[in-house]
């Protein structure tokens, strides 16, 4: 099984409008979206939902206020300000568990936190899982290996290609979404900012070792800043797969809630990614 | 005065807004770029580095010749980041959220603190903007305690360039602050992005006001969506070729642009009088 994973280093470049003109092209593919804490990808695809799981990624101290005396353990064994004398500040709670193990009353418990649910569903293109994180909940990195778990086991089953639509940034989430990839194709946009997060997002896939290559979006915003992050992309040895123009009938698909499928955009994404699968 | 900038949705102008905010406020700021793992607003604002600063994060140290092999360390490690082989003790430090839980517990003392470095702080100015920002290392997974670090370098005025999201880093990065604002594009995409961290922001205590980037390019939910919930929406900034080409080259746009360093001028000044209610 062969597995794509569409990510940016930064934000807004792009990511899920790809992967929605993916979509459109009649693969053979499981589509997921890996993005838990601000999934779009639902919204172009318009799934059925089929199946939906609760998620619980951590755990929360439960203080029994009648088994506890206020000593105040608790309250010098966390490291992360979260509990004091027996009252728990879930915000700042990593569920470590340091207060249940240390408390001389034995006055906590760990109960297991609903973090968020994760979905799968059907849709014109193929089959689709996705998820929602919880409101200001933790463990997103444990809910994108769950969304990557259920995807690959149905594009096992079915024989299908994996697409992945990926968050952004590098850290947590990016490096289990990252995690057992065919292939990272990175979409950049053509300024400093874009350019400086994808230095980023390629040290952290060789660190890794997982391929990447790199499509530019919005090119025609500044030619000049496309040259140079394409002379960048030569000069370190990086599959360059094209330039995909600015245009503002992107954003009158995304109105209507619908993966773009004509004018030139649609075809230099459809390029694309007739390049990236033929690097897998 | 606490100013977070954040966005549910990535690449809607988070950084152009706090570094052309900075730049127009009349008081000496600190702005905080907050976005450890893919920090921008130093292209921006261009500042001298003048300091630059470890982040540390605790680690178990093993002391073999003290271990009976108990057990009772991989027993209180709610993060899998321990595995006991005989004697020998597997420690993987990127799982490890430094909770101490195995150093305080450990019966026979064979594990102690030491210290390993996740990312750096970096400080620095660009003419009275004060700057800092904290870079996490490539290939570190824990983006919270580097942020957590450079909050400790907030003063008076302080403006937070925020990471997008809705989940821990944003947390840990709006948390205290004053007041949010929330920057976002008026598309299906920004608007459900939008309600997510408004809701987040509901729960932290922390009132928001929305600013629309490329107001011109998209429909009218977002403004509607606001006018529903009660939240202001305190500046629209059209799609503009000119603004678009400054941020590609790394300039901010008021330093192009006079009326908008008067408009972001105007905003920080309603924000310090608090007149930024619906």
């Amino acid at each position: 099984m062969k597995e794509i994973v569409v990510l940016s280093g930064k934000g807004g470049t792009g990511k899920t409008t790809l992967t929605g003109v993916f979509a459109t092209l009649g693969q053979r593919a499981v589509l997921a979206d890996a993005d838990v804490d601000a999934s779009n990808l639902h919204i172009l695809l318009n799934p059925v939902k089929e199946y939906e799981e609760p998620f619980y990624g951590s755990q929360q101290p439960v203080v029994d206020q009648n088994k506890c005396t206020r000593c105040g353990v608790c309250t010098q064994l966390c490291r992360f300000d979260a509990i004091d004398h027996g009252e728990v500040d879930e915000l700042n709670c990593e569920g470590c568990g340091v207060c249940f193990h240390g408390c001389p009353e034995k006055a906590i418990t760990m109960e297991p936190v609903l973090s968020g649910h994760l979905y799968r569903g059907s849709t014109p293109y193929g089959p689709f899982v996705w998820a929602e994180l919880g409101i200001a909940q933790e463990a997103s990195g444990k809910l994108v290996a769950r969304v990557k778990e259920v995807a690959r086991e149905i594009a096992r089953q079915e024989d299908r290609l994996l697409v992945v639509d990926g968050p952004p940034g590098i850290g947590c989430p990016v490096i289990a979404s990252v995690s057992g990839a065919s292939l990272v194709l990175a979409v950049t946009e053509p300024t400093a900012a874009g350019k400086h997060d994808l230095g980023r997002l390629l040290s952290l896939t060789r660190h890794f070792g997982v391929p990447l290559a790199v499509c530019l979006n919005k090119a025609t915003l500044d030619e000049e800043m496309a040259d140079k992050i394409e002379e960048f992309c030569r000069e370190e040895g990086v599959k360059f797969l094209g330039r995909i123009p600015f245009a503002r009938e992107v954003v009158k698909a995304l109105i209507h809630r619908q993966p773009v499928t004509e004018g030139p955009v649609a075809e230099a994404m459809q390029e694309v990614w007739r390049r990236a699968l033929s690097l897998l | 005065m606490i100013v977070a900038v954040a966005s549910g949705k990535g690449g809607v102008g988070k950084t152009t807004v706090a570094v052309n905010l900075a730049l127009a406020a009349e008081e000496e700021v600190i702005l905080l770029d907050s976005d450890v793992e893919e920090p921008n607003a130093h292209l921006l604002l261009r500042p001298e580095i003048e300091k630059e600063t470890p982040v540390p994060l605790l680690v178990p140290v093993f002391h073999r010749e003290r271990c009976t092999g108990c057990g009772k360390c991989i027993e209180v490690c709610a993060y899998h980041a321990l595995a006991l082989i005989g004697r020998e003790l597997l420690i993987f430090d990127k799982m490890c959220h430094a909770c101490g839980g195995c150093i305080y517990f450990c019966p026979e003392k064979a594990l102690t603190e030491g210290e390993r470095v996740i990312g750096i702080l970096q400080e620095g100015r660009a003419g009275k903007v004060r700057f800092v920002q904290g870079r996490m290392s490539v290939g570190e997974a824990l983006a919270v305690p580097v942020i957590k670090k450079l909050r400790e370098k907030q003063g008076a005025h302080t403006i937070i360039d925020c990471p997008p999201g809705t989940s821990c880093p944003v947390i840990q990065a709006v948390k205290g602050a004053d007041f949010c604002l929330v920057v976002t594009e008026p598309t299906p995409f920004g608007q459900h992005d939008l309600r997510l961290l408004i809701e987040m922001l509901r729960v932290l205590k922390v009132p928001a006001g929305v600013i629309i980037n490329r107001a011109d390019l998209g429909d009218e939910e977002v403004e509607e969506y606001c006018r529903q919930e009660g939240i202001p929406v305190l500046l629209k900034i059209p799609f503009d070729l000119e603004i678009a080409r400054s941020f590609a080259a790394g300039v901010p746009f008021v330093a192009r642009l006079p009326r908008w360093r008067q408009a972001f001028s105007d905003l920080w000044q309603r924000l310090k009088r608090k007149g930024v209610r619906a």
